[in-house]
């Protein structure tokens, strides 16, 4: 039941949110479009910006680790590595 | 909900990146010291019902109080800060409202609805309201999650039904240890563990532990937690569980994610009193209390002020409920010190004013620094506590003004 209710209740907020939800942009890099399909549906892509750019590829390694088996990110494994060396390369601080 | 449908879903929740930047930048509302990436991104938004705050995140929406309206003790409720973990926030009709009251612990479970709720006999308590998280943004080296200023706080006059008087009505048995709490917003995703918090037992059967249904007077705004929420004076906001359904009463310790796996300290590394001592272990323990804070409201940081003309300094003071007792002002960077003076009690949970006049004889920089202490000798520190979440963040920071 939960499920179905939580289905429902993302298609309407997805739909409401927009009234208040402006574009975050990502930096204009590789791996952007990969970033933003995997990322987007669960949280704006303010997140990687506010948190930038102080995490090194560990830091960010472990935050996209977390997503996936915390947060249940249904993330494709041969996307990790694309995701992660955007993240690295655009907002963090280095290898 | 699959892969196929969180992509579908994004159609309606992502951008391409390039339309105009529509709310005003709030680069001038941050302070200084928090990430980089932060002072691009942060804006003044403002969520239905809310007056502009400073956007950190849209979905979840974690929205920060400006200083602005942190000069007096009450915190305005269209002004209040704005904390979401998770980005699926139901409106709720409060008609259709209801409130589960169970758990193995509890033997006479029930179903409360508003007119239910109200029916307790009401009470009252002025309480500061801070995320743990709290001033993450000035951790030193900067750890992830939600960059907070000092604005992830606010004060008010919560009134609702004790929770002891509900547990009460619902049966709660002798080997009750834990309260579990649910509200109603949710994950996106069926696989992201809920939100769900649980409280010590002996927390729960405080008298000051409120379900609270108005804020200040008036109905809580929708993104403070409507219809109710519970209060916790003295903890954290992560235990004030907002648009609160489910409370159950367990015989074991609450195993979720969000107790387990988040909001947690390392043990014995800061003066906490009370613990949350079921769900503590020898490495870490979870976040309680809140430790001894306070802001500097007025002047602003970067104020151009003159030279030979009084100066009042104002701010705020809080605690973990054992009342403020005093605050030292340096306007001088340090060197030395004197005691503000205190604002009116507004009771050992709130936020307490404070002002200090001086006379600024010297051109240049001026660094005022506030440092807050309480009733049982807990005070603010000189240097950071760190910690991987960076929680617990009192550390006294300097407000510098210009003296012309």
């Amino acid at each position: 039941m939960r499920a179905l209710v939580s289905t429902l209740a993302f298609f309407a907020f997805a739909a409401s949110a927009s009234a208040q939800e402006q574009p975050v942009a990502l930096k204009d890099a590789p791996g952007r479009a990969v970033v933003e399909a995997n990322c987007a549906g669960c949280h704006s892509l303010d997140y990687p910006r506010i948190n930038s750019p102080f995490l090194d590829r560990k830091g960010w390694s472990a935050e996209v680790t977390k997503m996936i088996q915390v947060f249940g990110a249904p993330i494709d494994a041969k996307d990790v590595p694309a995701i992660v060396d955007y993240l690295v390369a655009n907002y963090g601080k280095g290898n | 909900m699959d892969r196929r449908q969180v992509l579908a879903g994004i159609a309606g929740a992502t951008f391409a990146g390039t339309a105009p930047r529509l709310a005003e930048a709030a680069e001038g509302f941050l302070s200084r010291g928090l990430p980089p990436g932060e002072y691009d991104t942060a804006m003044l938004a403002a969520l239905p019902g809310k007056k502009k705050l400073i956007k950190l995140s849209y979905r979840p929406p974690n929205y920060e109080t400006p200083l602005d309206y942190l000069r007096t003790a009450i915190t305005p409720n269209d002004a209040f800060f704005v904390r979401y973990h998770l980005a699926v926030i139901p409106e709720i009709d409060v008609k259709e409202w209801k409130l589960k009251v169970g758990g193995e612990a509890a033997a006479t479970p029930l179903t409360l609805t508003m007119a239910e709720l109200s029916a307790f006999p009401p009470a009252t308590v002025t309480a500061v309201c801070q995320c743990a998280g709290a001033r993450r943004g000035w951790s030193e080296p900067h750890v992830a999650g939600v960059e907070w200023g000092p604005g992830a706080v606010g004060n008010a006059v919560w009134k609702g039904a004790r929770l002891k008087d509900v547990l009460g009505k619902a049966g709660l048995r002798k080997d009750a240890v834990e309260i579990v709490l649910d509200g109603a917003d949710g994950p996106v995703l069926d696989k992201t563990p809920d939100f769900r918090k649980s409280i010590p037992v002996e927390k729960a059967l405080d008298d000051n532990t409120l379900i609270a249904y108005e804020m200040n007077g008036a109905p809580l705004p929708h993104f403070n937690g409507f219809p109710a929420r519970l209060i916790v004076p003295g903890w954290v906001a992560t235990y004030w569980m907002k648009h609160i359904t489910d409370i159950a009463a367990v015989t074991k310790p609450f195993d979720g994610f969000w107790m387990k796996g988040a909001y947690r300290i390392p043990t014995g590394k800061f003066p906490v009193l009370q613990h949350f001592l079921t769900q503590a272990n020898a490495v870490n323990e979870p976040i309680t209390e809140m430790l001894p804070n306070s802001l500097i409201a007025s002047p602003a940081a970067g104020a151009r002020v003159s030279r030979g003309a009084g100066l009042e300094v104002q701010g705020l003071a809080w605690d973990g409920g054992y009342g403020i007792d005093h605050v030292d002002v340096s306007t001088d960077g340090g060197a030395t010190w004197a005691d503000a003076e205190l604002g009116k009690d507004l009771g050992r949970f709130s936020f307490r004013e404070w002002r200090h006049r001086f006379t600024p004889d010297k051109q240049g920089k001026v660094a005022i620094l506030a440092r807050a202490g309480n009733r049982v000798g807990q005070s603010q520190v000189d240097t950071l506590i760190f910690n991987p979440a960076g929680y617990h963040n009192n550390v006294v920071r300097p407000t510098v003004i210009e003296v012309a």
